[in-house]
């Protein structure tokens, strides 16, 4: 699927068309936030940080407001957490691994933008999303 | 400053009801709670009534009588009941009121709670991505503290079979059937690492209290029960809170903790004290974590308390006597009212088959929840 069919889910979560996306916040007197707040200056958050914690969403969550083009029978679980951004912030965020028996409190995780639904006209919705890095689990 | 006592409390019980008028069950838990302290609406000179649903809670004066006395409508989250009793209590220690009642209701759809991000200030991306569910919250706080703390599974599943155990035992509960270790741990991940067994669900409810002046409670009864602190404290900056896109790397205590150590030092009691506990059991993890915020063990300390039974019913601080919000449900209006009207019970020591057996002199009770707020009472003899 080409570029021009996939748009983010929202304006101004993360750089994107980008090879390395970031997170797009904001920082005022040395406090971070994400999303960016309206009146701070915004910042390019890193791209890694570290697993705080996570957990997962075994069953489709009510809709709306989801708006996956999933259904109760074909929905696939995925997990969510906080990474913490060193300096910055901790942020919560979906995995791109769905197994918590694969996931590790301290684990390095890095940015990614993924799509997660499929509009009726076929434009997919990308949101940002953390992958463990690889080789590098504890 | 004006003693409070509690001097008639009153149940309508949790679970489902089909048509039944959610003003219909507040009423009803009212009337309960005025039949307890053998007394009438028309010598209750103030109400606070909480409720979710219910957009006018005090529209129950249509059921109970107009008396042209003020009603206030309370929400506070989770905190919802804690806050009513707070204020009732508030309004006599004030003067504007000898009698008071505190009283909550709700009657929720079924399923986990869902709304429009926006309602709570967040924006629509966090709901269309699947984020905006507060039971993430539960799973990542108890999956986080178990690796802190080498809190096992097993403990967790103890934690819901406990509670299931003594709704068992429990004719008002809504969960009436025991369930064991093994089937909790085995039943179908919600949240990992939070079982099915191990969630409180919503449901509908009521509970309702009778409060006055410490000096005429015997006009009510022989056996009052003191208000010694009613705390409420709202989350601090770092504080890790439901639905929250981003925290502060630099962490601080919950709201709990605060809530908690306000109302040991008002009270003039410590966690040593306490003879019977109510704490927020959203989900088992829950109640691990709140033992140790209430100060009533360190972090890590629940997983030996539990294996050897510290918190059921005999056992040196039984915790969630009545089954807790896992047996009862969570009628958010209601659900911290049904807590003093089981420690009201125990402290009188009329809880039936599952008093406590320590005479208990000393109850406290517990709420926490979204958007990062904490409720705590100590009642006592």
């Amino acid at each position: 699927m080409s570029a021009s069919n996939q748009k983010p889910v929202a304006e101004g979560l993360f750089t994107w068309p980008s090879d390395e996306p970031q997170l797009i916040g904001s920082e005022s007197s040395g406090r971070y936030s994400f999303p960016a707040r309206p009146n701070e200056n915004q910042v390019l958050l890193q791209r890694r940080g570290t697993l705080w914690g996570f957990t997962t969403q075994q069953f489709r969550p009510p809709s709306p407001p989801y708006d996956g083009d999933d259904t109760a029978e074909t929905f696939q679980p995925y997990a969510l957490g906080y990474v913490e951004l060193p300096g910055e912030l901790m942020v919560q965020a979906r995995f791109t691994e769905s197994d918590p028996a694969k996931l590790t409190i301290g684990q390095e995780m890095e940015l990614r933008v993924v799509p997660y639904t499929t509009r009726a006209d076929g434009t997919e919705l990308l949101t940002f999303a953390f992958a463990p890095v690889e080789g590098n689990s504890q | 400053m004006t003693d409070v006592a509690i001097v008639g409390v009153g149940l309508h019980p949790f679970g489902r009801y089909g048509d039944k008028l959610c003003l219909e069950m507040g009423a009803e838990a009212a009337q309960a709670a005025l039949a307890d302290a053998g007394t009438e609406w028309s010598r209750v000179q103030s109400a606070y009534v909480g409720s979710y649903e219910v957009s006018n809670p005090d529209a129950i004066v249509g059921w109970l009588g107009l008396t042209g006395i003020p009603v206030r409508g309370v929400f506070n989250g989770c905190a919802t009941g804690g806050t009513s009793l707070q204020m009732a209590a508030q309004a006599i220690r004030h003067g504007e009121a000898d009698v008071a009642m505190a009283i909550g209701m709700d009657k929720h759809p079924r399923g986990a709670f869902s709304a429009d991000p926006s309602v709570v200030g967040l924006p629509s991306w966090y709901g269309q991505t699947g984020m905006f569910l507060t039971t993430h919250f539960f799973g990542t706080k108890i999956n986080r503290y178990m690796h802190d703390h080498g809190i096992t599974a097993e403990t967790l599943a103890r934690v819901a079979a406990k509670n299931l155990a003594n709704g068992a035992i429990n004719p008002q509960a809504w969960r009436q059937k025991a369930v064991s270790v093994e089937e909790i741990l085995n039943s179908a991940v919600v949240n990992y690492p939070l079982t099915r067994y191990m969630y409180c669900n919503p449901d509908e409810g009521a509970a309702a209290l009778v409060l006055c002046r410490a000096d005429l409670a015997g006009q009510f009864t022989s056996t009052p029960i003191y208000v010694r602190a009613a705390e409420l404290r709202s989350r601090r900056e770092g504080a890790f809170e439901v639905q929250s896109p981003s925290l502060p790397v630099q962490s601080a205590p919950s709201p709990t903790v605060d809530a908690s150590r306000a109302a040991y030092e008002i009270a003039g009691v410590g966690p040593e004290d306490v003879d019977v506990a109510q704490l927020q059991d959203t989900d088992a993890g829950s109640e691990v974590i709140h033992m140790a915020e209430n100060g009533f063990c360190g972090d890590g300390e629940q997983e030996k308390w539990i294996a050897d039974g510290d918190t059921e019913i005999g056992g040196r601080l039984p915790v969630n006597t009545d089954g807790g919000l896992i047996a009862n449900g969570e009628p958010i209006g209601a659900s911290g009212l049904r807590q003093v009207y089981e420690i009201v019970l125990q402290l009188q020591g009329r809880a039936g088959q599952r008093q406590v057996p320590n005479n208990p002199r000393v109850g406290y009770t517990h709420l926490y929840g979204a958007p990062g707020a904490s409720a705590v009472s100590i009642l006592s003899r």
